[in-house]
């Protein structure tokens, strides 16, 4: 039975909710109870904005078999604006137009499906933030 | 105890992909091969280098399994987990028990039984080395993991991949001299080069092999041991230390700083500096981490590690040999099995194979993408 342990992460995955030190103001994405930094443990909730930029990323041929329906995808380090870094996977954009340094933002969508009952879960992927230009 | 401890028996079994062997007759096996060397026949605990056994073989509580079936009796056996870091933890566990002077003599096998599950599965298995809920959950699988730690090296450091590709080509080269490795081959940089992008910039050859195998050592006081050998090797300095499970949460994405700790604290056990050390098996599961191992155990400066290997110095005959019996990418990295093995092998290039002649060395065996090291530094006490 993987339901609990998916549901429990929703809003952590689809609002980007990590947490804040009320102490050393220190950020954390994943949320923590234990400030990494002062190790207070008192934390509240934080959500993030949901914009970063790419600090390494790579195409991966060879996932796991629960993602092998998605690939080949990119996976991606983000630092978020406000410090924390994450691991997500890229989204909307192909392999060859990503590089360090590039902005993105988040976006929510399927992560992955598995085990018999076809358990889907969702969650935050980044795409590139798109400037268009006006006519 | 106020006496050294010392290895007295080494068995390393074939490394490969064993179909006719289960988990208990490859431990059995290794642990039979270290009695016959040490001239020992019964030890009074056991600790197990193990990573997986559950996922990969649906067998839990492998401590007594291997007691029962290995004929050691009802001595205390447990299984020590700090994923592909288990056997050189459990080493380490093993060291402290000898060195307490709570058991005589102690056995440390590590063994895992890999290839009873389709290779997607294992990708996901060992995914389980990192984070779940935050790494793995997103499809990053270990090779992913350090391919994002290689590339944002190659960017920091301004180092090509051709650069980090002689790692393979090193510890191939010692390879055919291994009667246990798995790919008892040299390779060329251009194999490395040309062979298939997994997760890039990582390529096939880059990363070590997916398999069976154990190994197993026999410590105990250095006293006792001398009794059985003129040459004991004696375990001279041992370090471990962790860090964040997670690769995004590390202040230095490109630093092992437990590698760092880890061997700090193991030089000043042995109070020795990295220039003291003659040889070395590093944990080589993935080019970049060869790299880091040797920058951040002091062998060579941030962004320089790939130094050395280019000056030919890691070769047999240079300033620092490693891997000698072929590394993780070639001896093959059943990944809780490979701590126990590269002890193993330390021991036999101490002892004197006819190719070096080194009176120190060290191992270093690392646990996920960095989480957890582990670093010995063993000596000839003749």
């Amino acid at each position: 039975m993987d339901v609990p342990r998916h549901w429990r992460e929703q809003i952590r995955r689809y609002r980007l909710v990590g947490s804040k030190c009320k102490d050393c103001e220190k950020l954390s994405f994943p949320y923590r109870n234990v400030c990494p930094k002062c190790r207070s443990r008192n934390c509240e909730d934080y959500q993030f904005i949901g914009r970063g930029k790419i600090i390494s990323f790579t195409n991966t041929n060879s996932p796991p078999k629960e993602h092998k329906y998605n690939m080949p995808f990119a996976a991606a380090l983000i630092e978020l604006m406000e410090g924390p870094v994450i691991t997500a996977q890229i989204t909307d954009a192909r392999a060859e137009e990503l590089e360090i340094g590039m902005k993105v933002e988040m976006v929510t969508r399927k992560i992955m499906e598995y085990n018999e009952a076809g358990l889907l879960c969702y969650g935050y992927k980044f795409r590139p933030i798109v400037e268009y230009a006006h006519p | 105890m106020d006496d050294n401890v010392a290895v007295i028996g080494v068995g390393l079994g074939k490394v490969g992909e064993l179909w006719e062997k289960s988990l208990r007759d490859l431990a059995t096996e290794s642990i039979w091969m270290a009695f016959e060397d040490s001239g020992v026949d019964k030890v009074d605990a056991l600790y197990v280098g193990n990573m997986s056994s559950g996922p990969f073989v649906e067998q839990e509580h492998i401590g007594a399994m291997i007691a029962d079936f290995a004929g050691l009796g009802s001595i205390p056996a447990v299984k020590v987990e700090a994923a592909c870091g288990s056997g050189g933890a459990a080493f380490i566990e093993g060291y402290m028990a000898v060195k307490s002077g709570l058991y005589d003599y102690v056995l440390v096998t590590g063994v895992e039984k890999m290839t009873d599950v389709l290779p997607s599965r294992t990708t996901s298995i060992l995914a389980n080395a990192s984070d779940r809920d935050y790494e793995a959950f997103h499809g990053v699988s270990f090779v992913a993991l350090n391919a994002l730690v290689m590339k944002r090296y190659m960017y920091e450091f301004n180092v090509k991949r051709e650069e980090l590709s002689i790692f393979p080509v090193i510890s191939h080269k010692n390879a055919p001299f291994s009667k246990h490795a798995m790919y008892r081959k040299e390779i060329t940089l251009e194999t490395v080069m040309n062979s298939p992008i997994i997760s890039d910039p990582l390529s096939l050859m880059d990363c070590a092999p997916i398999c069976d195998g154990s190994a197993s050592v026999i410590l105990c006081a250095e006293k006792k041991a001398r009794e059985f050998t003129d040459t004991p090797i004696i375990v001279s300095g041992v370090g471990i230390a962790t860090d964040t499970l997670g690769v995004h949460d590390r202040k230095h994405i490109t630093t092992l700083s437990a590698a760092v700790e880890a061997s700090k604290k193991a030089y000043k056990m042995a109070g020795v500096t990295p220039k003291d050390i003659d040889i070395a098996e590093i944990h080589d599961a993935f080019s970049i981490m060869s790299a880091l191992s040797i920058e951040d155990m002091g062998f060579a400066k941030k962004g320089e590690g790939t130094k050395m290997a280019l000056e030919g110095q890691h070769y047999i005959g240079g300033d620092l040999p490693i891997n000698l019996y072929g590394g993780l990418k070639a001896r093959g990295h059943p990944v809780g099995a490979t701590g126990v093995y590269q002890i193993g092998e330390l021991v036999c290039s101490l002892r004197g194979d006819g190719r070096v002649d080194a009176e120190r060395g060290l191992a270093e065996n690392i646990g996920g993408s960095g989480a957890t090291i582990s670093v010995s530094v063993l000596e000839r006490g003749d």
